[in-house]
């Protein structure tokens, strides 16, 4: 596999995943790679910084030049239960042209892999959401959405960590903590993770 | 203990940040000017990276229950000489004015502030809330046990600010037009009052896209110029989100995001194209 590669200052490099890998399973290709520092996965690119006195970007690109190992299956499968009661719910199902029961049927039938993490810490942004469900963002963010509520927007879906200002359409509310900074890891959703939702 | 009298516009701790936590969505955080704190530290015989305070702008005046050595770097400020040790007896107080130039100035404290760690960290992180709140007037704050060497002597002056910031090009200049990069090296550029650590937040000629559609969300780094749909670039500080749907056009090198951290609002900044040395391919 040989991917693109484009320097990101002095000692990292933004990496092209093709269409079809996953890039948080072409990081693992980095696991174990001395002077490598930080491995970083978004929608379709991988971030690698890495130490240039330890190892040269030629290096770097070898060890990514290999077949990904299987997609993790030791991830162990997160299951958030849900209240469907989201103040866009409505929107969605309009939308989309099908009922709000229909929203929530196929919201919470989908298994879902995290992709990565960013926007705050803890947030995930989940693949795998139904297509009738990828809808734009909305148009104007709000101000304040509180923690524990599940959106959707575009490809993705996901659960706000903390209150923050956000932009995704509410689907419902989760009382699962997804960021705890006392527990190891912080993070209840890592990159590779599987998620479900279930109804409450 | 240390006594926060008043803390001036904006007071925290910063130490050398979150690095690791990234694909978690944790922002990097630490010192701006990464050299300044380091170079406090080393003065008061500390650890480069020991928690130390980050003065936006003075103001701020501390009160010493217990003697205590320390040390300024970065913007220099009136009321404690710049880069030299100085031992405050107990009760005594220490107060830095307005800085001339530059905008942030680091005061470490032999034995670093000790305030609890969070992910390894002792720094503000100003976008996620991660580690402690700012600095408040009332605070009573502990002095470390860091210290690990002697109390040097007086540093060199401090460094004259940069006449331009070196930029390696890329990752996506193949978002912009063909002059874009032109116009970011050949521009005079106004640091806007909205910058803070999250970004550096510029006025100046617009930087054109060549493509208008949505880039799918990419991992960033500190140094990172990010063009918004607005045009006007943004310097990605220490406490900037670690992903970002906007192309970067640019990349700060590492030790020009020093002298970034001290411009302030109103000053004009220059870029230059970082020549061969030290790229990543």
């Amino acid at each position: 596999m040989t991917l693109g590669a484009r320097p990101y200052g002095e000692r990292a490099v933004l990496v092209d995943v093709p269409a079809g890998r996953a890039p948080v399973a072409v990081a693992h290709l980095l696991d174990d790679v001395a002077g490598v520092v930080e491995v970083v996965p978004a929608a379709r690119t991988l971030l690698v910084e890495f130490e240039p006195d330890i190892i040269t970007w030629e290096s770097v690109a070898a060890a990514l030049d290999g077949e990904p190992p299987p997609e993790s299956t030791a991830a162990r499968l997160v299951t958030l239960v849900v209240r469907y009661d989201g103040a866009d719910l409505d929107g969605v199902a309009d939308v989309a042209d099908i009922s709000v029961q229909e929203v929530v049927r196929r919201h919470a039938a989908a298994e879902y892999t995290v992709a990565f993490c960013g926007f705050a810490p803890g947030f995930a942004y989940l693949t795998g959401l139904d297509p009738v469900l990828q809808v734009p963002r909305l148009g104007e963010p709000r101000a304040a959405v509180p923690a524990g509520s599940v959106g959707i927007a575009a490809e993705f879906t996901g659960v706000y960590p903390r209150r923050s200002p956000g932009g995704w359409r509410l689907l419902g509310r989760t009382d699962t903590a997804l960021w705890d900074v006392e527990r190891d890891p912080p993070a209840l959703l890592a990159p590779g993770t599987p998620v479900r939702f279930v109804p409450r | 203990m240390i006594e926060v009298v008043a803390p001036g516009p904006l007071t925290t701790v910063q130490d050398g940040g979150r690095p690791g936590w990234a694909r978690l969505g944790v922002p990097r955080s630490g010192a701006f000017d990464r050299a300044a704190l380091r170079l406090a530290n080393r003065l008061v015989g500390n650890p480069e990276d020991t928690a130390a305070f980050e003065v936006t702008f003075g103001g701020l005046e501390l009160r010493f229950t217990r003697a205590a050595t320390v040390a300024v770097t970065g913007a220099s400020c009136p009321g404690l000489d710049w880069g030299t040790p100085v031992t405050v007896g107990a009760g005594r107080s220490v107060r830095l004015g307005l800085p001339a130039r530059g905008l942030r100035t680091y005061l470490a404290i032999r034995g670093g502030v000790d305030v609890a760690a969070q992910l390894g960290s002792r720094s503000t992180d100003t976008l996620s809330g991660l580690g402690p709140p700012p600095v408040r007037a009332g605070d009573l704050l502990g002095i470390g046990a860091a210290a690990c060497g002697p109390v040097s002597g007086t540093a060199a002056a401090p460094a004259m600010p940069r006449p331009s910031l070196r930029v390696l090009v890329g990752p996506r200049d193949d978002w912009f037009d063909p002059e874009a990069l032109e116009v970011l090296t050949g521009s005079a550029w106004t640091v806007r009052g909205e910058s803070d650590r999250i970004g550096i937040r510029l006025d100046g000629p617009n930087l054109r896209r060549s493509r208008s559609d949505e880039l799918p969300s990419e991992p960033t780094l500190p140094g990172a110029i990010q063009v918004p749909t607005d045009a006007r670039p943004i310097v990605f500080g220490p406490d900037a989100p670690v992903t970002g749907g906007y192309p970067v056009l640019a990349v700060v090198v590492r030790a020009d995001l020093d002298a970034a951290a001290q411009l302030r609002p109103g000053d004009t900044v220059r870029f230059s194209r970082a020549t061969g040395a030290g790229r990543a391919t």
